[in-house]
């Protein structure tokens, strides 16, 4: 039991006591142990997520995986490496260090200490921000299912299994929050999240982008590339939610994203690496036929995966945005280091969007257009990756390079989304957009052809040959570590 | 507009009236109207011509009171005016027009129930009514005519029956004028079109004509004839005559954020904008028979739970329209509720059925009430039978299923018992019952409830019969309720107190809620309308030698 000087001792325990140690059971930072009502809880919603685990988790029979684990919050204690079977890992619920003196930093109640509580006023709207982010974080586990069965190394394999995990566990940190907070109604949204799930036609993930299958693992690097980045860009705003809870939450899960971030840009640059190896080799365009994705195929994967993860910011302008900022529910990115009033009510900024058939910029509020400032954030941030790919084409000698398609690309909501834009930015008519859209965007033939080439590899040390090696192993261990322990069934 | 808008009392008696007379004279008591000039409740307006503000009203209200507890002899009331050729202006304009919304509005709903009053003493209590109208009655005043059974018009030539509000103000008779004309009178309605748009109304035979008035006699004869109508009237009523039980003054504590009683106590939150009203049970067995209970008095418990009710619901809708939500607990045993709950329906006893009726009027009032009503049912809480009322009154009611365990673990889980209070013994504004009400068109849910009359219905029983919102565990219950109070206080108050109105009342119209509902919504929008209340509406020019000044768009 943790005290601290300011709150005094948590309270005795009363009423009947549970027969589980939660301290054990479920590693926490949160006084599990001295509260019954989430303890409650928690009993009756954790043998559901262990069945949704067994039936809607990674698919392939393993007997252990060599895993990251958070066993504290502090700096050493939420890296602690260990083999452990998948299905034990020890999902925990762990909020960032209490800063008592911690102020709301913008809206109208800026400057007003941190809500511990939840304000009844903005019950509804900070329930469904933490059900739309709780709903993506099983989701992708869902949409990752199968692809163990095709693993370019074990390396890669154990990777899977990490984001995997850290997914599950990031679903936790929401389920905990609904429980702690939310009474009735928050246990009743934590059970939809195992209820719904990704592709379902009756019962979907809310957003989109996750009811896509995935197919292959240049999607899978992509979506961790791209996708769980736009996580990590939701995650920044709502960890400057006035909401302390919540924002402590999301500050602990963005240390765990970091490592969902390095799967996707390492994973495709290892891929970018590979086919330029072979392209230097050849002296022109590498294809299917030689083992390797061939790069306008990657650059359709890219721009597959960016359009679809920049439909999950919202539309440019949006009023739910607005008015969750003034709140005090959800910040901008880097909030406290903004050099503005943070309070945005005269402030504006420049959109673009579509006119006559070209692409014309107006002024509008900034209130209203904060999913764009986001979005701007994030789209800055996916750059940097492909230059980060770009460097693997040069270093090979080559002229081709990797681009990111416009904001306007393949879109489906917001402004663009009754247009059609070019990755270069031009605004095409239907026709032509017609014409050219299998250029721009993985075919079904695409997809079949990268399909072919997804072949487990299960040998400690050996990897796929569309797939460079990485440097190093994972926690200064090698490359041929086992990392993975498979089950008897996983091998046949 | 005033900001100084006084704290309201409405605590009196016939001794400290300034504007009503009450004399009892055998079975017929006079009510008559002199209104002083000078007495008026706020600062800024003059009561000329028989005018009335809320303290006038407060009068009247008091006095229907005094004859239905004080003078069970009485079966005939006659209002009349005490002033040349005027029975009653109606409501005065200065004072209307330099008032805030809020407070028209809640002037407006208390001279309501005060008129419904006078009908429920006419229909309930055999306490019949004669507007003796003796002058012109003009807006307001014809409509405290309206509410009496029978009108006699003096026919000297001059005096009328109006309602001028619309052709000279703006704004509507909204005081039941409208209503009654067409639903209680059965004017035609071409009629009372013509007679609603002309400012000076009709006089003598014309106003027999159309029923707008019952007779119209001349000066010499007319004292004559109103004793005769008076005494007619009073052959049919079922007053027992003998000693009657005196309305005591209310004992009463108030501070700052309390206002407290015997048995009802108020605490405010002011951050929280939201009262808790506890309702405590009678503390000892009810007496044995009807004259026991009439050897108590006003301290019967039924008599002084209602009267403290009653008044802590008009201060509170008066006084404090800034505390938008009232937490309703009660406490007690339940079964001494009980007891005095079927007392309270059993006995065949004038006083009996006189206090059935106050507390009826009083659920009324809370029906009415603006404000949001969360009944809060807890171990030590006594539901039962007339207090159940009180829950099904309140807008969402949260159970608590089980005790408090860190507060006090051997607690007797909280109960709702169901009476024949609950289905019909204290109808609505619509006619029904209140479980009539929360179960419309839902008959199968209403007859398991009513074979559940008599039970002691814990949390999950209640839950299953549909008798409350949620029925919720000590760990859940504290941080719902709050979450739930703080969302409330949240809220446009505007709109809450319309979907309020709206959810309260299913099922019939009623000449009551066609009051509170068609008549005063239409009144509250006319009212703030710049055609009505801007600096050139009607209301703000009358007397002012200038017309309103109209938008004529139709909205």
């Amino acid at each position: 039991m943790t005290t601290d000087g300011r709150t005094g001792p948590a309270p005795v325990p009363t009423g009947p006591l549970s027969k589980i140690d939660y301290s054990e059971r479920i590693p926490n930072n949160v006084n599990l142990a001295d509260d019954r009502r989430l303890q409650r809880a928690l009993e009756g919603w954790q043998p559901k997520f262990l069945d949704w685990w067994k039936t809607l988790g990674p698919a392939l029979p393993t007997k252990d995986v060599y895993l990251r684990t958070a066993i504290a919050v502090g700096r050493d204690g939420w890296a602690h490496f260990d083999h452990v079977p998948m299905e034990d890992y020890r999902w925990g619920i762990f909020l960032a260090e209490r800063d008592p003196d911690r102020v709301v930093s913008f809206g109208k109640h800026r400057g007003e200490p941190a809500w511990q509580e939840v304000p009844g006023e903005h019950r509804a709207d900070l329930m469904r921000l933490i059900v739309i982010q709780g709903d993506t974080e099983p989701a992708s586990v869902e949409q990752q299912r199968v692809l163990g069965n095709t693993a370019p190394s074990i390396y890669d394999l154990r990777n899977l299994f990490q984001v995997n995990v850290e997914e599950g566990r990031h679903l936790w940190a929401m389920v905990y929050l609904l429980h702690a907070y939310f009474g009735r109604e928050g246990r009743e949204e934590a059970e939809q999240l195992l209820k719904r799930n990704s592709g379902d036609l009756d019962s979907p993930r809310i957003l989109g982008a996750f009811n896509e299958a995935t197919t292959d693992w240049l999607q899978f690097f992509m979506f961790t590339y791209f996708t769980d980045r736009d996580g990590k860009y939701q995650l920044g705003t709502l960890k400057e939610s006035a909401f302390d809870p919540l924002a402590r939450t999301c500050e602990f899960m963005l240390k765990e994203e970091a490592h969902h971030m390095f799967v996707g840009t390492t994973g495709v640059q290892r891929i970018v690496e590979r086919t330029a190896e072979v392209m230097k080799e050849k002296g022109g365009a590498a294809t299917f036929e030689d083992g390797v994705i061939p790069l306008d195929v990657i650059q359709k994967y890219l721009n597959f995966q960016f359009s679809v993860s920049m439909d999950l910011f919202g539309g440019e302008q949006s009023t739910n945005a607005g008015n969750y900022y003034s709140s005090g529910l959800k910040g901008r990115w880097q909030e406290t280091r903004r050099k503005d009033d943070h309070v945005l009510l005269e402030d504006t900024r420049t959109m673009r969007y579509v006119e006559d058939g070209e692409i014309r910029e107006k002024e509008v509020p900034m209130l209203s257009a904060l999913n764009l400032d986001l979005r701007d954030e994030y789209v800055a941030d996916c750059a940097n990756g492909v230059r980060r790919w770009n460097q693997a084409l040069e270093e090979a000698g080559l002229d081709e390079r990797l681009i990111l398609p416009h904001e306007g690309f393949n879109r489906r909501v917001g402004t663009y989304s009754q247009h059609h834009v070019s990755p270069e930015g031009q605004v095409l008519t239907d026709e032509e957009w017609a014409s050219v859209r299998d250029g721009y965007l993985p075919s079904d033939q695409d997809r079949a052809d990268v399909a072919t080439l997804m072949v487990p590899e299960y040998e400690y040390g050996k990897f796929a040959g569309w797939i460079a090696p990485p440097l190093t192993g994972i926690n200064d261990q090698p490359v041929e570590f086992d990392y993975v322990h498979l089950a008897e069934e996983g091998l046949v | 507009m005033s900001d100084a808008v006084p704290v309201v009392d409405f605590d009196t008696t016939p001794e400290h009236y300034r504007h009503w007379t009450l004399a009892a004279e055998g079975d017929v008591a006079t009510l008559t109207l002199a209104v002083d000039e000078d007495g008026g409740l706020v600062p800024g307006y003059e009561l000329k011509a028989n005018s009335y503000d809320l303290g006038v009203d407060i009068e009247l209200y008091d006095a229907i009171q005094r004859v239905r507890f004080e003078h069970p002899e009485v079966k005939t009331v006659v209002l009349t005016g005490g002033l040349e050729k005027m029975f009653c202006a109606g409501a005065n304009i200065r004072m209307l027009a330099q008032s805030s919304h809020a407070w028209k509005v809640n002037f407006c709903k208390f001279t309501n129930e005060t008129r419904n009053g006078l009908e429920d003493a006419s229909e309930n209590s055999g306490i019949r009514s004669v507007a003796a109208v003796n002058g012109t009655a003009a807006g307001g005043g014809y409509e405290i005519a309206l509410a009496c059974d029978e009108i006699v018009l003096i026919d000297d030539g001059s005096s009328t029956v109006s309602l001028p509000e619309v052709p000279l103000l703006g704004v509507l008779p909204g005081t039941g004028g409208l209503t009654r004309v067409v639903d209680k009178r059965h004017v035609r309605k071409d009629r009372a079109d013509l007679f609603a748009t002309k400012a000076e109304g009709f006089r003598g035979q014309t106003a027999v004509d159309w029923g707008l008035v019952d007779s119209t006699v001349p000066r010499n004869r007319f004292a004559e004839h109103v004793a005769g109508r008076a005494r007619v009237l009073a052959e049919g009523s079922s007053r027992p005559g003998g000693p009657g039980v005196a309305l005591t003054p209310l004992v009463r504590s108030e501070a700052d954020d309390a206002i407290s009683y015997s048995h009802v106590t108020a605490t405010i939150d002011r951050a929280a904008r939201r009262v808790d009203i506890e309702v405590r049970g009678p503390e000892s067995d009810p007496p044995a028979d009807a004259d026991g209970v009439r050897a108590l008095g006003v301290d019967w418990w039924p008599m002084t739970v209602t009267r403290e009710l009653d008044d802590l619901v008009l201060r509170l809708r008066t006084n404090e329209t800034g505390i938008g939500t009232w937490v309703i607990r009660t406490s007690g045993d339940t079964d001494r509720v009980l007891a005095h709950d079927a007392q309270l329906a059993d006995l065949d006893d004038w006083y009996v059925a006189e206090v059935r009726h106050y507390w009826k009027r009083t659920l009324k009032r809370l029906d009415v009430t603006s404000r949001s009503l969360i009944a809060v049912i807890e171990p030590g809480s006594c539901f039962a039978g007339m207090l159940a009322e009180l829950a099904l009154a309140c807008d969402r009611q949260y159970m608590l299923d089980g005790v408090y365990e860190d507060v006090d673990p051997d607690a007797e889980p909280a109960t709702i018992v169901l009476t024949a209070a609950n289905d019909g013994a204290f109808p609505m504004g619509n006619g029904l019952s209140r479980l009539e009400s929360r179960f419309w068109g839902r008959d199968d849910e209403l007859a398991a409830v009513r074979k559940a009359v008599g039970d002691r219905l814990d949390a999950r029983r209640a839950d299953e019969l549909g008798l409350v919102t949620w029925a919720l565990d000590d760990l859940d219950l504290g941080d719902e309720l709050r979450i739930a109070l703080e969302e409330r206080a949240s809220l446009s108050p505007d709109a809450l107190t319309g979907m309020e109105a709206n959810h309260r009342f299913v099922g019939p119209e009623t000449v009551e809620s066609k009051i509170f509902g068609r008549l005063t919504a239409w009144q509250n929008w006319i009212f703030y309308r710049p055609n009505a209340s801007g600096p050139d509406g009607a209301l703000r020019r009358y007397g002012s030698g200038q017309r309103g000044s109209y938008d004529y768009q139709r909205v």
